[in-house]
């Protein structure tokens, strides 16, 4: 099972290896990671996307919980939450495909950002379904490169 | 006021409560080492790093109070790391100091530096890198405030050579760091907890070295009596009651007496207070005192439930919680249970084995235990030697019984008496030791005798990595790789090198009066006591078997 934690820690020199050792010292999976600032200039979210069943989950907080440098854990469960990634990817096309990449854009709301004359650079950004979906329709065509940036979560709460 | 780094650092070390620190200077230290030359500080010099992280080991196992450890940058980092990491599984409050190159030269390969702070990441419980002078204010209270409070645990301060020189202005000093407030438990857990001991038939407690982290050694032992249980103790917690208690099990698990594990065994409440369920405690966990509810007192949150799930649990201190539990409990009698304890102790008694020409290794720690008073500190190696002492010896005090747990340190035990004796001063010290641990740190006989500590060193002497080779006879097949020593040095000689007083027990059979001799002379001693080589450590459970199934002796014992 996947679960989302949004992890509130101090912006310090080495907090991202002590979080990612700490991952990695017991074994815990991550399946994406995303680090970014906050409002406040001393303080970093992490957006941790774990695999594992509820005694993974509850180890892997109570470690985290442990570290110095973590000031908050929220452990987002179905509905609670709204979460994001953005994509970017380049598709190879021609002369016959190419419109056809752009109308699968269009219905999916994703940017056509870059054009060469053998294939389209595109952003996209949705929750996970939306994203596989998407890329299982491009697969086709031929995907050439792909970045993702990982979840990003906000609380639902008010 | 201004001061430099290294002035700073002295002062609020000194602030802290600090008194003796040990180390070896360095290049990249030596800033410090300078401001320690006009500081009421006193320094011990060690011989080797690691040496040099044990003996503030030591010391902070029998204060129960942070203790500081130095060393350069480089090889003197590296060469802290076991102690610190030793530090680590054992829950002992340290706070190590390591130079580093200085700013400008950081990250170039530069001679001498290695990256201490990403070495020592997974070790600590926390590490800092100071990269301004200001900044030691803060670091290094907090330092000690983390190694003390809650699960205690080391904390590496890393410097670099030009932080302890630049000079900053000192207007007012900050609060030196101590432990947060310990945490009780709700009253609601504290009830259940009441609940499910009355109602229980055969109850246990299993202790490990939390109740001697939290003090809380007379509550444990107020609380067994009260509910008739009896009280098994890892290796971290004898001490916490006196071993020779009527109720006290000794230690349970890998190599404990064999009435230990059939009483574990036949519980059907087992109260957990500050342990963890090592697998050298309990065996194979599936089958772990597999009749017994589980209540589980631990300081550390992620204990709880991580191999064993708990009926009811406090993530808290153990002297808190124990204090709340006993005004919930009243005295229960338990008469049937408390025969059926004394049949197993009768009809599985743990025995020492008669030797009509040498000295059983079991025999000699009972002698130990006739002859220390109950306030000695008694510090061990890692090996063979480490079990007869934990079965044989009956500690008496908390914070008496020195000994590497949960890393199994090789090379623990001289320098951590060192550092117990420099705690303890008047009272008598002993190091037990092997004749493979005792080389892993052999110079700080040095620094023994630099000191001239009431400190005597005892080796059991069988000319083998013991534990290897029996474990090789017992699991391998005979098949004695690595484990026995071609030549042995003459350890009394060695000793005498380093300007010690030795004693030599080859062909002696009587040996309590020599050994009194060792134990009441003012100043260190050590003394060689040949062991067969042969003798092995039982009972002995079996990798990935249950405590159930030990190996009780060898056949035709």
């Amino acid at each position: 099972m996947r679960h989302t934690l949004s992890v509130l820690v101090e912006n310090k020199f080495g907090v991202l290896t002590r979080i990612a050792g700490m991952f990695s010292g017991r074994g815990f999976n991550i399946d994406t990671l995303n680090v970014g600032p906050t409002l406040d200039p001393s303080r970093s979210r992490m957006t941790i996307v774990v695999m594992g069943d509820d005694a993974v989950l509850e180890q892997v907080t109570k470690q985290l919980n442990k570290l110095i440098d973590v000031i908050e854990i929220e452990d987002f469960r179905d509905n609670e939450y709204v979460d994001r990634e953005l994509v970017l990817l380049r598709v190879n096309v021609d002369a016959q495909t190419r419109s056809e990449v752009m109308q699968i854009c269009d219905i999916f709301r994703a940017k056509i950002i870059d054009v060469q004359p053998k294939n389209v650079a595109i952003e996209l950004t949705g929750n996970e379904s939306k994203i596989e979906k998407f890329l299982f329709l491009m697969e086709p065509f031929g995907i050439r490169d792909l970045t993702r940036t990982g979840k990003v979560a906000v609380s639902r709460r008010q | 006021m201004k001061l430099n780094g290294a002035q700073i650092i002295c002062k609020l070390l000194e602030r802290q409560g600090i008194t003796v620190l040990s180390g070896i200077p360095g290049g990249a230290i030596l800033p410090l080492y300078d401001a320690l030359y006009d500081s009421p500080l006193r320094h011990v010099l060690a011989r080797h790093e690691q040496g040099a992280g044990f003996i503030a080991q030591g010391m902070a196992r029998v204060t129960g109070r942070a203790a500081v450890c130095l060393g350069t940058s480089g090889p003197g980092a590296t060469n802290l790391l076991t102690a610190i990491a030793d530090a680590k599984l054992d829950s002992i409050p340290l706070v190590a100091i390591t130079g580093q190159v200085a700013r400008s030269l950081l990250r170039t390969d530069a001679f001498q530096e290695v990256d201490t702070f990403g070495l020592t990441l997974p070790i600590t419980k926390h590490s800092f890198m100071v990269m301004d002078t200001e900044e030691l204010l803060h670091v290094i209270p907090r330092a000690f405030e983390i190694a003390e409070s809650g699960r205690p645990g080391p904390v590496v301060v890393d410097v670099p050579k030009d932080v302890f020189q630049a000079v900053c202005e000192v207007t007012t000093w900050p609060e030196p760091g101590r432990a947060a407030a310990p945490l009780g438990g709700a009253e609601e857990q504290i009830a259940r907890m009441a609940d499910l001991i009355t109602r229980s038939q055969r109850p246990a407690l299993y202790i490990g070295g939390g109740v001697i982290g939290a003090n809380a050694g007379e509550l444990v032992k107020e609380l067994a009596r009260r509910i008739n249980a009896p009280v098994a103790s890892t290796l971290m917690g004898l001490g916490a009651i006196p071993g020779d208690d009527p109720l006290a099990l000794g230690m349970l698990g890998m190599h404990g007496a064999p009435f230990t594990n059939y009483i574990m065994d036949e519980a059907d409440l087992l109260i957990v207070i500050g342990a963890r369920f090592d697998d050298r405690a309990t065996g194979l966990a599936a089958r772990f005192c597999q009749h017994a509810e589980i209540i589980h007192i631990e300081i550390d949150p992620c204990e709880i439930d991580k191999i064993k799930p708990s009926s009811v649990s406090i993530a808290g201190d153990a002297r808190e919680v124990l204090c709340q539990l006993l005004t919930a409990i009243a005295p229960q009698e338990r008469p049937a249970w408390r025969t059926r304890i004394e049949e197993l102790k009768a009809s599985h008694p743990l025995l020492i084995p008669k030797r009509p020409e040498s000295v059983h290794p079991l025999e000699f720690c009972k002698i130990l235990g006739e002859l220390l008073p109950p306030d000695a500190i008694v510090s061990t190696d890692v090996g063979q030697h480490q079990m007869w002492m934990a079965q044989g010896y009956p500690v008496r005090q908390p914070r008496t019984y020195l000994t590497s747990g949960g890393l199994g340190t090789m090379g623990f035990g001289l320098p951590a008496a060192i550092g117990g004796a420099l705690a303890a001063p008047g009272r008598r010290t002993v190091c037990v030791s092997g004749d493979g641990s005792i080389l892993m740190n052999v110079g700080e006989l040095a620094t023994l005798a630099d000191l001239n500590l009431d400190l005597t060193v005892v080796i059991l002497n069988n000319g083998r990595l013991g534990m290897v080779r029996q474990q090789q006879e017992l699991f391998y097949g005979k098949r004695y790789e690595a484990s026995i020593f071609e030549r042995q040095p003459d350890f009394a000689a060695l000793a005498r090198a380093f300007g010690i007083r030795a004693y030599d027990l080859q062909g002696i059979t009587d040996i309590k009066e020599v050994l009194r001799e060792a134990f009441t002379q003012p100043g260190p001693a050590l003394v060689n006591l040949p062991v067969d080589p042969a003798e092995n450590v039982y009972p002995i459970v079996p990798p990935g078997a249950a405590n159930v199934d030990m190996i009780r002796a060898c056949p035709g014992e």
